[in-house]
This record gives C-alpha cells, sequence and structure tokens, in this order.
C-alpha cells in the first residue's frame, strides 16, 4: 500500500483526530468532551488543507470551532449543574453499540480497500479555491445557496422561539 | 241304502240354531230380556224337536251311519275336512244334549230372574249349546277339537259368570286352565294321528288303524293323549281339581255343563275312538284304571262334604270315572280279545246320568233358591215345604244309588257287568256304588227328612216357580223311566243300537240282585245315621278324625298343585319380569348412561381441547407480548442502534464475498456476531419487568 | 486516498457510537457533529481524487458545515426546552416513546 500523501503529517492529524473523537465519546466530564471536539474540529481543518481545500479549512475553523462549538460550550453550562461529578456517560447500549459500530467500521474499510472501481486520477485542482468555489456558488449553485440562507434565518429564529422565556 | 231324508242330511241345522240365537241376542236382543230368553229358547226346542227326528230316523235306517263333508283346507296327501257323521251314537248324544239343554233354558228363566245380566246367560248358554252340539255331529278329529276349545270357552264364561265374586273369577280360570293341560295332551295326539294316518276323518283313521299300518306304540301313544283330553275335560284323576270349583257358576249352568252335557264330552270322545284303544290293549287299561281310581277318591271325598252342590260335584266325577272304567275295560277286553259289555254300559249310563244329574243339580238349585244357603249342615225337614222338588229330587237319588226299577239301576248293573272280569275291579266298583249310595242319601236326609237345623232358613223356605218346577217334573220322568231301553234280556234296545257286535250280558241275575243289595245298604247305613241318629255322624267323625280330615280336604290335591305347579311357574314368571325389567331397563338406562357419558367426554373435550387452543393461544401472544414488549424502551438511541445493526446485516446477507476475494468465514463470522450481539442485546432488554433500572440521577 | 476514506470511516463509527451511547443529549450533537465531519472528510477527498474539475465536493462540504451549524443551534434550542421541562437531560429518562 502506497504511502498517503502528506505522509508523516497525515499519520500525526489522523492520530489527533481519532483519539480526540474517542475522547468525545467517551469522558464524564461534558465539558472535556466539548474541548476535546474543538481539538478534533481543528484537526480536521487540517485535513482538509493536506486535501487543498484551504477555503473549507478556514470556514471549518470559523464555524465549526468558533460558533457551534462554542455554541455547544454555552449549552452545556447552561446545562449541567453537577459538571464536576464524575458519573458514567455511556447507556446501557454500549456494549451492542460498540460491535455493531466496530463492524460498520471494519466492514466500510474492507470494501473500501477491495474495491477496484476508482479509478484515480492525477489531474490538478484548480488553483485559486476561494475565488472558484466564490464563481460556483454564483452560478452553479445558486440555489442551495439561497436555500441555506433562508435554512439559516429559519434556524435563527426556531432557536430564539424555542428558547425564550415562558410567558407564566 | 234307504235314501236320508233331508232332516238327516242337515242335522248340522241343531247346532246352527242356537249360533243363530246367540248372534241374534248379542246383536239385537240383548236389551229385550224377556225377548231374549223366548228366542234362546224357541231355538233350542227347535233342535231338541230336529234331534229327535233324527234319532227316529237312524232307529228306523237301523243304526246306519251317515257322512257328508267338505273339504275345507287341501293340500297334497292331507285335507282338513268340515263334516257331519251321523250314527247311533251321535243321535243319542243330540237327543240328550237338546233335552237337558230345553229344560235348563226353561228353568232358568225362573233361576236367573233378578240378574242384571239376563241376556247375557242365555246368549253364553246359546253359544254353548253351539258348541256341543257341533262337538257332537263333526265327523273328524280337527273339528271336534275346534269345538272342543269352543265348549272350554263357554264353559269358562258361564262358571265366572258372576265375575264380581273373587272365587268365581279364579274357579273359571282353574277350570280352563286345568282342561287347558288335557288339550295339550288331546293335541299331541291329533298330530300323531295326522302325521301317522295322514288323516284326521274318523273312518279312515279307524281303518287305518284296524289295518296295522301304525306301528302298535304309536296307536297306544297316540290314544294316551286323546285320553287326556277326556281327562281334562271330564275332570279324571289328576286334572278333576277343577270340577268341584265350578260350582261357583250359576246352578243351571253346572246342571247343563258340569253334569250333563260338557263334561261327558271326554266319554263321547273315549267312545267314538274305541278303535283306537281296541288296537291297544296297554292305552285301554289305562284308561280303566284312571276310571276306577277317580271313581274311588271322589265317592271318599262326596262322603264328608258339606256343600250341596259340592257333594253333587264330586258325585258326576265319581260316575263319569264309572263310565271311563267301563269304556277303557270293553277296550282293554276287546284287545285281548274277549267280549264286553262296557261299551254301551259307558254310553248308557252317559245318558241316564244325564238325566239323573241334571235333575239333581236342578232340584238342588230350587233348594238354594228357597233356603239361600248350600250348606246341608243349615237344611232340614224341606219335605213338606217344598211339594215338587223334594219328590223329584229323591226320585234322581233314587236312580243313582242304583235302585230298581229306575233308571240309574240298569246302567249301573251293565258297567258293574263290565268289570266281571276283573276282581280288583268288581270289589272296587261296588264299594264305589255303597258309598256312591249312602252320600246320595246323606244328603237327602240331611236336606229334606232331617228336623229343620236352621229354624229361620225353614219358615222362608218356599217351592220354587213353575218355570223351574216343570222342567223338574220333567227330568224325573226321565230319570226314572231312561232306564227301560236298556233292560237286557227283556228290551236291549240301547245296547242293540249303539253297539255293533255281539251283546253280551253274563250272569245278569245274581249280579243285579248284588248291586241291588249294595245300594240298599247304602241307603240303610245313611238312614240310620242321619235320620235315625243310630250312630252318630260326629262321633264317627271323631273316631276316624285324621281320615276324616284327608277326604274332608279333597285329599289336599289343590294344596299339592299348588306347591308343585302353581308357586313354581309365579316364581319363574316372577324372575322373567324381573329379568325382563333388568334387561330391558338396563338397556334404557344404559344408553342412556352412555349418552350421558359421552356428552360429558364431550363437554370435556370442547371445554379442555377446543377452548384450550382458543384460550391458549390468546394466553400465548399475551405472554409473548407481555414478554416482548420491553424492548420498546422509549428510548430512541436503543432504536437507532438496532435498526443500525439489522441493516448491516441485511447488507452482509447480500454481501458479495467473492468478488470482494474474501474468505467466507469471514462473513460467517461478522454475521454470527452481529446476530449474536443483537440478540443478547435483546434478551438482556426482557429481563426487565419495571421500568429500565435507572442509574442515577444526574 | 484510501487512508482518507479510511480515516473518515473510523471517525464516523466512532461518532456513531457515541450517538447510540451518550447519556448527555449535548453529548450526542457532539458526536452528531464528528459523523458530519467524517462525511466531509470523505466528500473532500472523492473530490480531491476523483472528480477534479470543479469544486463539487467542497462546496457540498461547505454547505453540510452550514447545516450542521443550524442544525447545532435548534438542536440546542431544544435540549435547553427539555432542560427546562424535565430537569435534566439524562437520555435514561427519555422513555414517552413506549406503551
Amino acid at each position: 500500500m502506497p504511502a498517503p500523501d502528506g505522509g508523516i503529517v497525515f499519520a500525526i492529524l489522523a492520530f489527533v483526530i481519532i483519539v480526540s473523537a474517542l475522547m468525545v465519546v467517551s469522558l464524564k466530564n461534558i465539558f472535556h468532551c466539548a474541548l476535546a471536539l474543538v481539538l478534533c474540529l481543528f484537526a480536521v481543518a487540517g485535513v482538509y488543507i493536506l486535501l487543498n481545500a484551504e477555503f473549507l479549512a478556514a470556514a471549518q475553523v470559523l464555524i465549526y470551532v468558533g460558533a457551534v462549538a462554542i455554541l455547544m460550550i454555552f449549552a452545556v453550562m447552561l446545562t449541567s449543574k453537577l459538571a464536576s461529578r464524575k458519573i458514567r456517560q455511556t447507556n446501557e447500549n454500549a456494549l451492542t453499540a460498540f460491535f455493531v459500530c466496530v463492524i460498520v467500521a471494519l466492514s466500510t474499510i474492507v470494501l473500501i480497500t477491495k474495491t477496484d472501481v476508482w479509478r484515480l486520477t492525477d489531474k490538478a485542482l484548480p488553483a485559486d479555491n476561494i475565488a472558484t468555489i466564490g464563481k460556483y456558488l454564483m452560478t452553479k449553485f445558486m440555489l442551495p445557496f439561497e436555500v441555506v440562507s433562508v435554512l439559516l434565518l429559519a434556524a435563527m429564529i426556531g432557536a430564539i422561539v424555542l428558547a425564550r422565556k415562558e410567558k407564566s | 241304502m234307504a235314501e236320508y231324508s233331508w232332516i238327516l242330511k242337515n242335522s248340522y241345522i241343531t247346532c246352527l240354531l242356537p249360533l243363530f240365537s246367540f248372534g241374534m241376542i248379542v246383536f239385537f236382543l240383548r236389551w229385550k230380556e224377556m225377548l231374549s230368553a223366548v228366542f234362546s229358547i224357541a231355538m233350542i226346542l227347535l233342535s231338541w224337536v230336529w234331534s229327535l227326528w233324527v234319532l227316529v230316523e237312524v232307529i228306523s235306517h237301523h243304526g246306519a251311519t251317515y257322512e257328508a263333508f267338505y273339504d275345507f283346507v287341501a293340500f297334497a296327501g292331507f285335507s282338513l275336512q268340515i263334516g257331519i257323521l251321523v250314527d247311533p251314537l251321535t243321535a243319542v248324544m243330540l237327543a240328550i244334549v237338546t233335552t237337558v239343554g230345553a229344560s235348563v233354558e226353561i228353568y232358568s228363566v225362573g233361576y236367573m230372574k233378578d240378574d242384571p245380566r239376563f241376556s247375557r246367560f242365555f246368549a253364553y248358554l246359546s253359544l254353548f249349546l253351539f258348541s256341543m252340539l257341533g262337538l257332537v255331529v263333526a265327523n273328524n278329529f280337527f273339528m271336534i277339537f275346534i269345538f272342543w276349545e269352543l265348549v272350554g270357552l263357554t264353559s269358562y264364561l258361564l262358571i265366572g259368570f258372576w265375575f264380581e265374586k273373587k272365587s268365581a273369577a279364579d274357579a273359571c280360570k282353574k277350570a280352563f286352565i286345568t282342561t287347558r293341560m288335557g288339550d295339550l295332551g288331546f293335541l299331541v295326539g291329533l298330530f300323531m294321528l295326522a302325521f301317522f294316518a295322514g288323516t284326521l276323518n274318523y273312518g279312515e283313521v279307524f281303518a287305518r288303524i284296524s289295518s296295522g299300518l301304525i306301528p302298535a306304540g304309536i296307536v297306544t301313544a297316540a290314544a294316551i293323549f286323546l285320553f287326556c283330553g277326556a281327562v281334562g275335560k271330564s275332570a279324571q284323576f289328576p286334572l278333576h281339581v277343577w270340577l268341584p270349583d265350578a260350582m261357583e257358576g250359576p246352578t243351571p249352568v253346572s246342571a247343563l255343563i258340569h253334569a250333563a252335557t260338557m263334561v261327558a264330552a271326554g266319554v263321547y270322545l273315549v267312545a267314538r275312538s274305541m278303535s283306537v284303544f281296541v288296537a291297544s290293549a296297554d292305552a285301554a287299561i289305562v284308561v280303566a284304571v284312571i276310571g276306577l281310581v277317580t271313581s274311588f277318591i271322589a265317592a271318599s271325598i262326596a262322603l264328608v262334604q258339606n256343600d250341596i252342590k259340592r257333594i253333587l260335584a264330586y258325585s258326576t266325577v265319581s260316575q263319569l270315572g264309572y263310565m271311563i272304567m267301563a269304556l277303557g275295560l270293553y277296550g282293554y277286553d276287546s284287545a285281548l280279545g274277549h267280549h264286553s259289555p262296557g261299551y254301551y254300559a259307558g254310553t248308557f249310563h252317559l245318558m241316564t246320568h244325564a238325566f239323573f244329574k241334571g235333575l239333581l243339580f236342578l232340584g238342588a238349585g230350587s233348594v238354594i233358591h228357597a233356603v239361600h244357603t248350600n250348606d246341608i249342615q243349615e237344611m232340614g225337614g224341606l219335605w213338606k215345604k217344598m211339594k215338587i222338588t223334594a219328590p223329584a229330587f229323591c226320585i234322581a237319588s233314587l236312580s243313582i244309588a242304583g235302585i230298581p226299577p229306575l233308571a240309574g239301576f240298569w246302567s249301573k248293573d251293565e258297567i258293574v257287568a263290565a268289570t266281571l272280569q276283573h276282581p280288583v275291579f268288581l270289589v272296587v266298583t261296588l264299594l264305589i256304588a255303597f258309598m256312591t249310595a249312602f252320600y246320595m242319601w246323606r244328603l237327602c236326609f240331611l236336606t229334606f227328612f232331617a228336623p229343620p237345623r236352621d229354624q229361620h232358613r225353614y219358615e222362608h223356605a218356599h217351592e220354587s216357580p213353575k218355570t223351574m218346577a216343570y222342567p223338574l217334573v220333567f227330568l224325573a220322568v226321565l230319570a226314572a223311566g231312561a232306564g227301560w231301553v236298556g233292560i237286557p234280556k227283556v228290551a236291549p234296545w240301547f245296547s242293540e243300537f249303539v253297539f255293533h257286535g255281539d251283546v253280551y250280558h253274563p250272569h245278569w241275575s245274581w249280579l243285579m240282585l248284588l248291586s241291588a243289595v249294595v245300594a240298599l245298604s247304602g241307603i240303610s247305613l245313611a238312614y240310620l245315621m242321619y235320620y235315625r241318629g243310630s250312630i252318630s255322624p260326629i262321633k264317627m267323625g271323631q273316631r276316624f278324625k285324621p281320615l276324616y280330615t284327608f277326604l274332608y280336604n279333597k285329599w289336599y290335591f289343590d294344596e299339592l298343585y299348588h306347591v308343585v305347579l302353581i308357586r313354581p311357574t309365579l316364581a319363574f314368571a316372577r324372575y322373567l319380569w324381573s329379568f325382563d325389567n333388568r334387561v330391558v331397563d338396563g338397556a334404557v338406562n344404559g344408553t342412556a348412561w352412555t349418552t350421558i357419558k359421552w356428552s360429558d367426554i364431550k363437554e370435556w373435550f370442547d371445554t379442555w381441547i377446543v377452548d384450550g387452543a382458543v384460550n391458549g393461544s390468546g394466553w400465548l401472544v399475551r405472554q409473548v407480548g407481555n414478554t416482548l414488549r420491553f424492548i420498546q424502551t422509549g428510548s430512541v438511541q436503543f432504536y437507532a442502534m438496532f435498526i443500525l445493526a439489522l441493516v448491516v446485516l441485511f447488507c452482509f446477507a447480500k454481501f458479495d464475498y467473492v468478488e470482494m476475494g474474501l474468505e467466507r468465514w469471514v462473513l460467517v463470522f461478522v454475521l454470527f456476531v452481529t446476530l449474536v450481539v443483537v440478540i443478547v442485546k435483546i434478551l438482556s432488554m426482557l429481563r426487565y419487568r419495571a421500568e429500565p433500572k435507572n442509574t442515577q440521577e444526574d | 486516498m484510501f487512508y482518507y476514506l479510511g480515516l473518515a470511516a473510523i471517525l464516523f463509527s466512532i461518532g456513531l457510537f457515541g450517538v447510540l451511547t451518550r447519556r448527555n443529549t449535548i453529548g450526542i450533537l457532539m458526536s452528531l457533529e464528528l459523523m458530519f465531519n467524517a462525511a466531509n472528510i470523505n466528500f473532500v477527498a472523492f473530490n480531491r481524487y476523483i472528480i477534479t474539475d470543479g469544486l463539487t465536493g467542497q462546496l457540498f462540504a461547505i454547505f453540510i458545515v452550514v447545516v450542521a451549524a443550524a442544525e447545532a443551534a435548534v438542536g440546542l434550542a431544544i435540549v435547553l426546552l427539555v432542560y427546562r421541562n424535565w430537569r435534566g437531560i439524562d437520555t435514561d429518562h427519555y422513555s414517552v416513546m413506549k406503551w
């Protein structure tokens, strides 16, 4: 099997991703989980850069880390009264879910490695990332763009409506 | 052969006239009593005249025989006939039956005057006369048997005429059943004759027997069986027990049936079938012995009875025994080749006995009518009170005792003559004659001549009305004079008329003297005991107490029969009834029980198996649901996990591993692991019986 | 390329495990973010190695990010509501969808 493109960097990033993901799903303190999530997301951004998706990496950091993760932390702080207590975070389905997920992972990997369908190309990606994305957003992906903005609006309104205080 | 007049040729009309009377009374005249009686008497008088004409005809034809018949049922080699046979015996019988019958019917008008069933009595009497006359003119055994049974039936009806009295009802049943037993033998004899002789016609049967076509043993057996019928009908030992009880019937019935005619049917049968007995000495001696034994037993019982009719009944049995014995001795002697006066002795005595016994009974009825009791110990001194009955009765008593020149003397003398060749028979016959004279005059003295025992009854006694008295007179004349047709050597008309062989009268002079002496001594003893009182009957009774008791209780025959025959039969009938009850009821109950049990089984089946299946499936579904409901935890994560697991499973089931280059075992392993995991998960869920366990609160 | 896909697969299944297992609702949401990211990695990898004309994969990944963000917002608002009404966000207590 040839070495991955990116070599050692990819290996480190992959390691970080996996470890932090594991921390997300298993840590008892929900706050620690959130922080692990942040780490993970950063590492994923690094992977995007390896894959020549600079704008996406930036967007990832901005949106995910800067907004979503922070939001999560806020929520954590708002909802947990006992943040310091060490309670079990996994429910009774743990063992079964573990097996199932292992099987899913393994099978997917097997599927990937044994397939001969992929025809890898060596064509290079367009050099100017941002410009191209911007161009496509306005032309080819106009509709999804608009829809997404409506979606954002709706989500915003919805969140506000949902979270507002009860009129007693 | 001179031409027979139509009177003779149609002599069966004599028996049809009473039948016509019976029919008319039953259908039309029942409600007019006097008319019924008059009609019935008119018919029988007509028959009487006809019979006398027939008798005269037969006499004028010198005892010729006329036979006419019609084949009633005929098939190959055998036929049943209906026909008449008119010979001297028949003519004599016709005359006797119609004479006594007419007398009795006239007498009954007075005797049965106040009876509510007056017309029915005359209907029965007419029916009886039809049967008896038919019996007499029959020309074959089949016909005589039919009329034999008819006579038995009418006797039953007449004995039980006053059926409200239990004793009368019992008596008529006893008569019928006892004679039926004799008839059974008769029937067997008939079958034997029919089988071996191939015919039932008198003439043909006798011809075959005489010519020796039938084996001797069969002849003897057939003869004895035929005699059984006579034993029953004529009340011979051992079937004599019904006749005394038959006195429960009205007195005219006793006079007609049980003295003069029906009981004479047995004697008539033996006389008619003489050829059969002549062919078999053994049968004949049996007949003679039975006759003698019967006569002796009956005479001994009559010595001590107190009921006037019972005395006369036993007297009848005794006299019938005389007749049977005489006929039997004739058969025996003839079988051995000797001469014997027995045949005409028996038939002659039959005739005279019919007259004087009929008279005795009618007279007894007259006496009973006067003093309203049957017991002679309560009577007495009636000679002064009953000026017609008493002399008539005494004439008949003299006749039966055998005092010359009355009828009974001549016939009894013939009978004694028949026993001459058999010393034992002779001695016993003379003893019986002595006893007969004794008991008859005991009766007469106590009833008519002794001082009255019961003053009250004596005061109220009176003579009977004319309709009752005139027949008495008429019969008295006959009782006195009927014997004069049979005086030996001087006027042997009867014997020559009836009998076709040589007439035989041995030692007639000293024989007649002997009988007269015996009769007179019997009367004198009775005179001494009951009129003069020189010998006290009470003291005699006490001295011979056991013998007296034995005789008084009729030799205990009824008790013997009751124990030996009646009780076992009743017990057997009861056993059969209980068996039938148990089996039949058992079957019915068993069926019901089986049905109930079967439906119980079906109910059990229905409840447990059918309902069980239905309920069971419901229960099963409920239990399964109850168990499996815990899979619905309400937790979305749980549901999502399951969906995922099963999706993985489905994907793997469709996994084309060959193309992947994977080993099969990998696939199986993965599938297996997934499956196990899923199942373990499900089972772990099922352990929960309540809410899922709560981990510690947040 | 396969390494990237493999990494995405692993990340996906880890996220899946977390979704199925976490008792804390916010934990579920976090695991869900992981799954989204895994998908994103897949898209970008395919874009880089298979279909390179037009940055379709990347654009799609951007859209996914945006939608994930919106969804996270709404989801957290719901979590807040649940927290307010039921005094806890332990998924073990969410057992309404049953008998």
